[in-house]
């Protein structure tokens, strides 16, 4: 019977005695480590490489600051959310689901506009070696970001139809999305740092 | 084959409540200022001060804020202690990445 699962302890009867959901999240979390390690190890070596287009002079840090904020609290609701739906509380659930889908797409909106405005001060993807480290390690978050606000957006829609409901296995499912809401969070406190904060002549 | 190993004393060692709504906001109140903190750092470059001060201080903070949200928001902190050797083993092998292109860029 479906019910046995369900009140059993989660992940009981798995190796680990954890979900093997949230055990592949994890891992999946340290790989991604690697593959952000890798364009933020690239971007470094290559900021000297500015060639005759703009450096990291172009950057805007008020307005970057204010977008890291949003993201920042974007995973505040995260977490509301998942103690929302923890509690057995879907309207709060839905509230804070659909708050951080909403801080998540303002930040990308704000990288789409800062992207538009380096571009029309002479800094695109194949300006200099510098630009192309930037734009693909910025984007490659940003692409992140996109897909946890789309899973955000279906989890939100899902509680609507039944399929995400109060059950263990929809609290594994809304803990593993925060998982990944956060990752990307954390990934762009470390961007925001080495890519904007850190003075260039240091690095280089 | 290994079944599920977890007994009462693994229990105890590793399983905790999770924190409240309350605690929640406190940190993100914390990460706020810190990152209030971070940008004013910045100025201070700009304004002068030397990297040497600054620098040092941005790392440190970045770190922190790092901490705070893997400990408390992905509850590491909380959680069985194999997610952290997970996510600590990525963070390993990506900072000996960087280790290498630093080499790199200095030799």
């Amino acid at each position: 019977m479906a019910t046995d699962t369900e009140s059993a302890a989660p992940g009981a009867g798995t190796n680990f005695g954890v979900p093997n959901e949230k055990m592949g999240m994890w891992a999946f979390l340290g790989s991604e480590c690697l593959f952000f390690g890798a364009f933020i190890s690239v971007y470094v070596l290559y900021l000297g490489g500015t060639g005759d287009g703009p450096g990291p002079a172009i950057f805007d840090i008020p307005f970057t600051s204010v977008s890291t904020f949003v993201l920042l609290m974007s995973s505040l609701a995260m977490v509301m959310a998942l103690a929302a739906i923890q509690d057995g509380d879907m309207r709060r659930f839905r509230t804070w689901t659909l708050g951080t889908a909403l801080m998540g797409l303002t930040f990308l909106s704000g990288q789409v506009y800062e992207y538009t405005v380096f571009v029309e001060e002479g800094m695109g993807l194949t300006t200099s070696a510098f630009s192309t480290a930037f734009f693909v390690l910025t984007s490659f978050h940003g692409v992140h970001v996109s897909i946890g606000v789309l899973m955000l957006g279906a989890l939100w829609f899902m509680s609507f139809t039944g399929r995400i409901d109060t059950s263990q296995r929809s609290q594994t499912a809304v803990e593993n999305i925060g998982l990944y809401w956060h990752f990307v969070d954390i990934i762009w406190i470390l961007i925001f740092t080495v890519v904007y904060l850190i003075p260039v002549d240091l690095l280089t | 084959m290994t079944q599920s190993t977890q007994t009462p004393e693994h229990e105890g060692e590793e399983a905790h409540s999770h924190p409240s709504p309350g605690d929640y906001v406190m940190i993100a109140v914390i990460l706020a200022v810190l990152t209030a903190l971070e940008v004013g750092l910045y100025w201070a470059g700009e304004a002068g001060t030397p990297p040497v001060a600054t620098v040092p201080a941005l790392v440190f903070l970045t770190v922190v804020k790092f901490a705070l949200v893997a400990m408390w928001f992905m509850h590491l902190r909380f959680d069985r202690r194999v997610f952290s050797r997970l996510f600590v083993g990525g963070l390993i092998l990506a900072l000996i990445i960087y280790a290498v292109v630093l080499a790199m860029t200095v030799l």
